[in-house]
Order: C-alpha cells, then structure tokens, then sequence
C-alpha cells in the first residue's frame, strides 16, 4: 500500500445536510479566502437526504436574502395545521400546541433543498465532492482531529483489492466540521474517545419512515399539514404520523416512532403501514401510486443530552451534536442556525475553541431548553406526558426542574418481561406489501462485492444470547430488512439459525447502531457513492 | 492519435422510471442524471488505449443544454484530456446527432471514434452506425474487446451467436458493450484537475446540422401493472384456472 494522497484546506466539512451546506456557505460569504470542502457519501447532493420537512424559514433569510425569489423546487407555504388524535377508526382533533403552529413556515423537500443550496455554495468556490465518503478521522501527531481519511473504493467483500481499487486520500484541515446528521459514525466514535457526553444524559432517538405518494386529483390540498397520534401505537409508544400536502397531486406521508419501545416483537414499519390504513388516511392514499419510500433515524435527546460539541480540532453541528427540537417537529432550522453560527466562530477567531459555549447561549440552545422536559415527560405514558407537556408550554420552560433521558437500547425489555397489549391491527393492502417492497422504492443500491458495512462485533450474541432474550428484535427494527436469522447451512433439525445480513438493502437509517440492545452492532461507511437514491425526499 | 468519445447525460440507471401521466414523457422533474453507462466504457477504454501508449488525446464530446457539462466534467475528471459541448437546447435525434459528431471528426481528424453502443434512454442503438456510414469508414459494433495494433484494430463482437472477432482499419467507428470493462472509480484531487481543463463550447448552428426529426414519438406509457395472484386449493383447482385462461 502506497502513502495516501494528500488534499489540503482550511476547513473540512462532513455531510452535505442543512447544517453543513449552510456552514460552508457562511464560511465563504465571511471569509472568501478560505479554502472549504464538503465531502458527502452519497452518490449525489441530497440523495441520502429524508425529511417530512417543514421548516422555518428564518435561517434561509438570514443565510440567503433574496431566497424567496429563487426558491427550491418544493416549497409551499403552509395554509393550515390539523392534530388528530387517532383510535382504529375514530379520530378527534386536538388543539394545536403553539409549537407546531405553522403560520409562516414552508413545506419543502429537504433532498430537494439541500440539491438547490449546493450550486449556490459552488458559486461562492466552496468544493462539494458527492459520492465520497469520510471512513475515519485523521488523527495531528498531537492527537488532535486533523482532517479525515476517504475510503478505499473497488474493495471486494473479503477486503481484497479489485481491479477498480482505489486508495482513499487524506483531507487535511485544521478545522474539520461534523454534520453528518443523526448519529453519524464519524460523530460517535468523536464523542466517545474525547468523552463529549460525559456531562450530558444519554442521546435518545426516534425512527422515522417516509413516503411520497401521487394521489388521485383533488385529494391533496396543497399547504395543508395534518399530524396524527396515538393508533396505532399504543400508550407507553412513543410517536405519531405527518401527512403534508404538496403540489401536482402528491403527499408526503411518514410516521415517527421513540427508539425508547419496550416491546422487543414491535415492528416500527408495520406501524407505519398500519397508520396508512386508518380511515382518514386510507381515503388520501387508495387509488394513488407510491413514488419513493424511505426511513432515518431521528435525534431527540435535545437539551439534556446535548454532548459538548467542540474539541481539539472539530466542531458538532446540527443532528450530529443533537439540536432538534422535538415538540416543534423540526431540526431544519436548528441545524441551518448551528452551521452558520460555527461559521461565524471560525470566521472570527480561526480557532474550534469556544464554540461549545457560543453554541449554549445562543438561539439554538435556548430554544432546546424551552421544550427540554416535554419529550421525557411521554415516558409515563401518553397522557401523563400530554398533560405535562401542556404545563411546560404554557410556563415556557421555566419551571426548575430538567427530566432526566434516557438511552434507547436500554429501554427494551426481554421477551420474559414484556406482555405486548392488543393492537387491534387491520388486515392491510396498500402498497408496500412488505420491508423489501419499499427498499425498491428508495433505490438503494449498494456493489455487493465490498465489505459488509454493519459490523457485528459479537457475532456468538445474537445466536446465543440475543435469540432467547429478545428473538433479535434487529429483524424487526430495521426498515430496510437488513437483518434475517436464517437456517444454518446443514444444521437445520437443531432449529439453530445464523444473521444474515443484506447489507445492500441498507438506506443508511442507523437504527440498528442505536436500538440493538447489547450495542454490538456498529454501522460505519459503505463505499461512496453507496446507498438510497432518494429524490425529492 | 487522437481518440473521439460521445457522451450522453441520461436518467441514472437507479432511478425508478416514471411516465408523466399526459404521456408526453417520463418524468425527470429532480431526477439524478449521469453518464450514459455504455459511454463511461467508452471513455475508459480509450484511456487505457492511452495509457498503453497507443493513443494522445481523448476528447469527450456531448450534445445538449448547459445541464450535460455536469457529465462532460465526469469525463475530464476520469481522465480525458479536454471536452466539446455542442450546445443546443433542442434533443437530437440519431442522424442529426450523427451529423453533428461529424462536424467535429472533420475538425478534430481522430484515429478512433468510441461510442457506447446504445443509450439508456431512448435505446436507439444507430448513432454509431449512421456516424460510420455518414463518414464513409469502417464499424465495429457491440464490442467487447478492443485491441489496437498500428493503423488496425481488432474488435471482439457480441453477438447472438456468440463472439465474433473482426479486423478493421483506422480509423473507425467503434460502439462498446457492457463486459469490454469495467470503468474506473474518480480520483478525487482529478475532479479538482478536471475544472481546469479545457471545455470548449459550440454552438449547433455553427456546425450547420439541424435538429431534424426523422422518428416522431406518439406516446409514452408505462409497461401494464401485474394483476393481484389468486390462492388456489389444489392440482385441480391450478388446471381448472388455467384452463379457463386458455393457458393450457
């Protein structure tokens, strides 16, 4: 093996979302002469990106005056918002909490988006290099992060070199900035070696499922946003549905569950699919065509589990520090504000140093702590958490107390601990049949002859362990049906099964890294230019 | 000798395809575009023609908006050594696309002409032909192996009945298939290096070819959905409903 090639700037940024293209764009319209890269796995701006979204446009004008002339392709102003609450067949509608009044916001595709930001931050020199992925962090003599290390491409499933081999290079910088968005592997192993979270509750997560329909005409009214709760999960579930509707007949639909579910045979994408078959929403949906399916881990530890987002040589933003803001449904405009706002400290003082407490005094953490104790306060149960959530809104936060968040994995229970209630789930027909029919709809597309890209670290647990405890819950939780425990090869009377892993039908969620209970499962980056195609996500 | 690639900007081929509902095309409304696959052979065999020795220069050539720089600069970032964007807003179809390329083998006199043997788009398969015979010089189609000796090359065919191996004189017009190899991943200080490279932009008029339609599309539709399946008890019942389908 041969010295790695070496690329130099002054800062390096990973992950084209929202916080990374909004920090790059910052960085030039503050300092033209510095050199800024963005290196971004998938194979084109936006691909890897999947939102509901609707966001606040505040941090587009601040970033972009003169964006509402020129705006990205999907963009809608919001009309009105619905609540409902849901049972199987009933609904009721609920009062809009002030959070998610959307008077002013904007419905957007934020694949499309982020596609629409990239050019303009071209147009200012900024290098964006798609189809790149960042497989390690490159270490100063010092210790410090000095950049990061791209990873070899054309290697084969047993780590061979192929005949397409090429050897990643080397970015040098001395700022690298990590908006990989929710749990970025970069990010985790960051926080761990330099302890960012040793101050902080642990992060907690939801997983999020997507899809655009093209419904029957008049069946969308555009600018309209409704959300649902409760049915189909049940009381100690956390989660609910958004339905927005777009322009030109279409409807983006998705459902959010807690990563905090206690019930190791629940299938987050059967809830999902289940949701779609409530009567309200089936009569949007029947006689209407899928168009693009697809799912995302989402960061909502928020105030409490914040981890502090500096260190020697690197800066957090966005979903990868954790700056969503669950009661509000939107991490968009957080992520945007967090991504300038490093710019802004780059720009001024050169340094990473300082920026964690920059971070905490402004607007983004301000807003974190305002809603900090609503999302815990849903451990109790929906109703206990509904009323607590309304007092925390109407004191805005300020009574003394902070709940405490907990980790996902460990809220799973064993098979012997936990008696699932009856769901009263409906037979179901519309499309996607199952796990695999929707991957089709996010073209994922991963060269099977590479490396597997989730890594078990302890392959005996799940075979031993894992199958008596929780009849390994990774064949349920993933959205993508990576995961199946199937017969091993020639032991088949013993009952014993092996993990199979279809790596190819990952869509980059991170749900297993977070959900796996014995925290054995670790994702980290395929070949660039590997994974989902969304459009228009 | 100078090589000569054509270069297409078409729907990636991961993309799930879908009809507009008016029928007047399929829908490319935020689609990712990339570079015709068969083309990307082209361009690297030609590159490895010339890294062997038996070439100097490899200009990729691509007819369309502004948009098909994108897919000309994948081109120089692989490694040609400069680009040619004849600009026209209109779609081309092959004969006039031929004619255009034309223009160019005229002014640019290449030793070889590597296109790929079709597009993934509109599947025509008759740019390189027509390009052959409009230049009055040797074809090779569907290849899948290409070695060049001298002022000859030898062209491994795929065709139905197998392979066919076939000699032609230089230059000529070669079209690739899927197996002659498999191109090369982009390095990525070479994406940096292929913004300084030369792209040259001409005009269509300027060429004087225009944009003749010789094939008018009616429509398009998408391919007919697969019916729901029945359950059947039985053998019997499994005739019975085949029968009754006149499939047996």
């Amino acid at each position: 093996m041969t010295e790695r090639e070496v690329m130099e700037y002054d800062v390096i940024i990973v992950g084209a979302g929202p916080a990374g293209l909004s920090c790059a764009i910052r960085l030039k319209q503050l300092k033209p002469e510095l050199m800024v890269a963005v290196i971004e796995k998938s194979a084109e701006i936006g691909a890897h990106i999947l939102s509901g979204a609707v966001i606040e446009p505040g941090p587009l004008d601040e970033l972009l005056p003169g964006w509402r002339e020129n705006p990205p392709p999907t963009c809608i102003p919001v009309d009105r918002d619905e609540i409902w609450l849901l049972s199987q067949q009933g609904r009721r509608r609920l009062p809009t909490p002030p959070q998610q009044k959307n008077h002013g916001n904007f419905i957007v595709s934020l694949g499309a988006m982020c596609a629409w930001m990239a050019p303009q931050a071209e147009a200012l020199e900024v290098d964006i290099f798609p189809g790149y992925a960042a497989s390690e962090i490159r270490f100063t003599g010092n210790g410090e992060v000095g950049g990061v290390i791209i990873g070899d491409m054309g290697v084969d499933l047993e780590g061979n070199a192929k005949d397409t081999f090429m050897q990643g290079i080397e970015i040098h910088a001395p700022i690298t900035i990590l908006s990989e968005g929710c749990r970025g592997h970069l990010s985790k192993q960051l926080i761990k070696k330099f302890e960012l979270d040793k101050d902080s509750d642990p992060q907690t997560y939801g997983i999020g499922m997507k899809e655009l329909w093209q419904v029957k005409p008049g069946k969308s009214k555009p600018g309209l946003v409704q959300h649902t709760t409760r049915w189909p999960l049940d009381s100690k579930t956390y989660g609910g549905s958004f339905i927005y509707h777009l322009e030109k007949d279409r409807i983006a639909i998705g459902f959010v569950t807690g990563l905090d579910y206690e019930d190791p045979e629940f299938v987050p994408f059967e809830a999902f699919q289940q949701m779609k078959h409530h009567p309200m929403v089936r009569d949007l949906l029947e006689g209407g065509e899928i168009l693009s399916s697809g799912a995302r881990a989402i960061v909502e530890g928020g105030y409490q589990s914040l981890p502090k987002t500096e260190m020697p040589g690197a800066l957090l933003v966005g979903d990868s520090a954790g700056t969503l803001n669950v009661p509000k449904i939107k991490g968009t405009h957080q992520a945007m504000r967090c991504g300038m706002l490093a710019a802004e400290h780059i720009a001024e003082t050169s340094s990473w140093q300082g920026f964690d407490a920059k971070l905490r005094d402004s607007a983004v953490v301000k807003e974190l702590h305002k809603v900090r104790n609503i999302r815990p306060a849903f451990y109790k149960g929906f109703w206990r958490g509904f009323l607590r959530a309304a007092i925390e809104t109407v004191t805005a936060g300020k009574l003394p107390t902070t709940l405490k968040v907990h980790a996902d994995h460990s809220a799973l229970k064993k098979l012997d601990e936990y008696t699932a209630p009856d769901r009263h789930w409906v037979k179901r027909d519309l499309p996607p049949r199952d796990r695999l029919a929707a991957v089709y709809f996010a073209a994922t597309e991963h060269d099977e002859d590479q490396p597997v890209h989730l890594r078990i670290l302890e392959p005996d647990v799940c075979t031993t362990r894992c199958v008596v405890e929780y009849d390994n819950p990774c064949t349920r939780f993933c959205p993508a049906h990576v995961y199946e425990m199937v017969a091993a090869d020639g032991i088949e009377e013993n009952g014993a099964n092996r993990l199979q892993i279809n790596a190819a039908n990952c869509v980059h969620c991170k749900t297993c890294d977070i959900k796996d209970p014995y925290q054995i499962i670790q994702w980290v980056t395929p070949e660039g230019g590997s994974g989902p195609n969304y459009q228009t996500m | 000798m100078k090589i000569l690639i054509g270069i297409k900007r078409v729907v990636d081929y991961n993309v799930r395809i879908r009809v507009l509902p008016d029928g007047s095309g399929v829908d490319t409304d935020g689609v990712k575009m990339s570079v015709n696959p068969f083309d990307e052979i082209a361009l690297e065999e030609a590159l490895r023609i010339k890294e062997a020795g038996n070439a100097d220069e490899v200009i990729v050539v691509s007819v369309g908006g502004d948009e098909c720089q994108q897919q000309l600069r994948t081109g120089l970032a692989m490694g040609a050594d400069r680009a040619i964007q004849i600009q026209t807003s209109e779609s081309l179809q092959p004969l006039s696309l031929a004619r255009a390329f034309l223009k160019i083998i005229e002014r640019e006199d290449p030793g070889l002409v590597i296109l790929g043997k079709q597009a993934i788009d509109d599947d025509n398969s008759q740019t390189g032909q027509m390009l052959a015979a409009l230049w009055d010089r040797p074809q090779a189609t569907f290849a899948s192996g290409l070695v060049i000796n001298g002022n000859a090359a030898t062209v491994t065919r795929e065709v139905d009945a197998g392979l066919e191996t076939i000699e032609v004189d230089l230059p000529a017009v070669v079209t690739v298939d899927l197996r002659l190899n498999e191109p090369r991943f982009v390095k990525l200080p070479d994406i940096m290096k292929a913004k300084r490279k030369p792209l040259e932009v001409v005009p269509l008029s300027e060429l004087g070819v225009t944009a003749e339609a010789n094939i008018a599309v009616g429509k398009h539709v998408p391919p007919p959905q697969r019916g729901k399946g029945i359950l059947v008890e039985d053998a019997a019942q499994l005739v019975e409903q085949l029968k009754n389908r006149g499939l047996l």
